[in-house]
């Protein structure tokens, strides 16, 4: 679903790499959480899954795409069948829910009668039903990132990309975005998700990348959040242990 | 594919950003009016072209006692010198280029002169000797004019040969320098709207910028993204050159029709019929021209 190889990511002009020899795999159906500080390469890597950025060495493979050989013309068909949510929500102001749900299905050229029956149906399932025409100003925070998983899954993506969805809620709302989260994963997508949320991390017991200075040190399934002095890994050996179990 | 929807983000964007709407649709007024005038003098000159061509005659002017005596060193022309010149017209050789010839003499001259000149104080100090005695010359073909100028220069009582073709082709080259510089400013002016637009399409999308991320993230194409600021580029240089081919047949109807034809009876000017051809020239230059600048700069502007 998603191979990364020996990935190198610099940015012109940065000291170090973003990302320094990164290799992964995700399986279908996954729920990956993504920690580490600040700088250490979360968002790089997501970044590199979107093809919103190339490596600089390495490849990366998303739902059987080569994104370094992409051709540009493609790249948007190949985000329909993405969705991203952020932890600043990115809604539409001036829009309502409906509306700003209706535009991400209008500007990839859906028909009225797809959008009329999919835009209520994801507003119920995240339980926004009754908030269809209000403006994202006048919901709160979890209401806003409701509405950002509801425009993020109405397309039936593959995988969804979470960079930080509950950084700016508090943690009983946060509670309800994961349990969200968690049943947009049951039904078969799969969750990338960054997060500083410890508790949230340690809770779930899914998968947990830990990435320090751009470098994978830690990737075990059911573990909590550990902070990158505990554990450090050689990733290629670490990495083919991995492998083998899988 | 939702027509509607990018006719909605083109009307928001021409709303957003009316004050640069305006300053394109001025500038692509301007500079296309300069080219419709630059093409209006070009279908002029082919007019009078035509038409005078067909009337321009050769002049054999002969010697009077006022001509300058390099060129006539015996004074005035003699009859013998115009037996020798109808005689040579009337030969096998000049005979075939030439569809009809007639003499003016002095006192023919001088009338013609009083009814050029009439009113002009200048037609007071004139005698009748002092104006050539001619023999005008009508061409089969008036291109054939150098065989008459060379069978006659250099005679001896013929002051010059002159093909009238020559005085109007001055006047050609005025209206050929005229509609040059049209063209140069319309080309300076075609450049200014060219980056009005770019900078137009900039803004609209930076204003836009929320929208567009959004329809990057979940993947419009790049023809979703880009049509409603082509169009937005398009729908202002098409009012823009719409006003101009207006200007330009209202330039030829109350200008040219109405003011030049009267002032200026006869001369054939141009007409609603040659404007008419501008009009889609202009117009198919400015949607071409805008959808290509707008396209450029939302091009670069824009990174998948």
């Amino acid at each position: 679903m998603i191979r990364i190889d020996n990935v190198t990511k610099q940015y012109r002009g940065a000291a170090r790499p973003a990302l320094n020899n990164v290799t992964l795999e995700i399986e279908k159906g996954d729920f990956v959480f993504l920690v580490g500080a600040s700088g250490s390469g979360k968002s790089s890597l997501m970044r590199l899954i979107l093809r919103e950025d190339v490596p600089s060495s390495g490849v990366v493979f998303v739902l059987g795409e080569n994104l370094k050989r992409i051709p540009g013309r493609r790249i948007p068909y190949f985000r329909r069948k993405m969705g991203m949510v952020f932890q600043d929500f990115r809604l539409l102001p001036n829009k309502t829910v409906a509306q700003n749900v209706a535009f991400s299905l209008e500007v990839i050229g859906k028909s009225r009668a797809f959008i009329q029956t999919a835009v209520p149906d994801v507003l119920d399932m995240v339980g926004l039903g009754h908030k269809a025409n209000n403006l994202p100003s006048e919901l709160s925070g979890g209401e806003q990132q409701r509405v950002a998983l509801a425009r993020a899954i109405v397309n039936k993506p593959a995988i969804l990309l979470a960079d930080e969805p509950t950084g700016n809620l508090d943690p009983a709302t946060s509670e309800d975005i994961m349990k969200l989260i968690e049943r947009i994963n049951a039904q078969g997508t799969t969750v990338v998700m960054a997060t500083h949320d410890r508790g949230i991390v340690d809770r779930l017991k899914k998968r947990v990348v830990v990435l320090s200075d751009g470098q994978i040190i830690s990737d075990e399934r059911g573990a909590g959040y550990r902070s990158s002095e505990t554990t450090v890994v050689g990733s290629k050996s670490y990495f083919d242990e991995i492998e083998g179990d899988q | 594919m939702h027509l509607g929807f990018v006719f909605r983000e083109v009307g928001q964007g021409l709303r957003r950003n009316v004050s640069m709407v305006i300053s394109i649709v001025l500038v692509t007024l301007v500079s296309l009016t300069f080219v419709g005038t630059a093409l209006l003098l070009q279908f002029q000159i082919t007019q009078m072209k035509n038409y005078w061509y067909d009337r321009a005659q050769v002049a054999v002017y002969l010697c009077t006692d006022t001509s300058p005596s390099a060129a006539c060193p015996q004074g005035e022309a003699s009859a013998d010198v115009k037996t020798v010149v109808e005689q040579k017209l009337n030969s096998p050789l000049l005979k075939p280029y030439i569809s009809k010839y007639y003499f003016e003499d002095h006192k023919q001259a001088y009338a013609n002169f009083e009814e050029q000149f009439k009113g002009n104080s200048v037609a007071k100090y004139v005698t009748p000797a002092q104006l050539n005695e001619t023999f005008w010359i009508k061409l089969k073909n008036p291109n054939q004019s150098p065989v008459i100028t060379q069978s006659f220069s250099g005679i001896a009582g013929v002051e010059e040969v002159r093909d009238q073709r020559s005085y109007l082709d001055q006047i050609f080259s005025i209206l050929n320098v005229a509609s040059l510089a049209a063209i140069s400013v319309a080309a300076l002016m075609l450049l200014s709207a060219t980056l009005l637009i770019s900078t137009t399409i900039r803004l609209s999308a930076l204003s836009r910028r929320r929208e567009l991320s959004i329809m990057r993230l979940v993947g419009a194409s790049n023809f979703y993204i880009q049509l409603p600021f082509i169009l937005e580029g398009v729908v202002a240089a098409t009012i823009g050159s719409v006003l101009a081919s207006a200007a330009v047949l209202g330039i030829v109807q109350f200008f040219v029709q109405g003011y030049l034809a009267a002032a200026l009876p006869f001369t054939s000017f141009v007409g609603l019929n040659q404007a008419l051809i501008i009009v889609p020239i202009l117009v198919g230059a400015g949607v071409l021209l805008s959808a290509l600048a707008s396209g450029a700069a939302i091009r670069r502007y824009l990174k998948i």
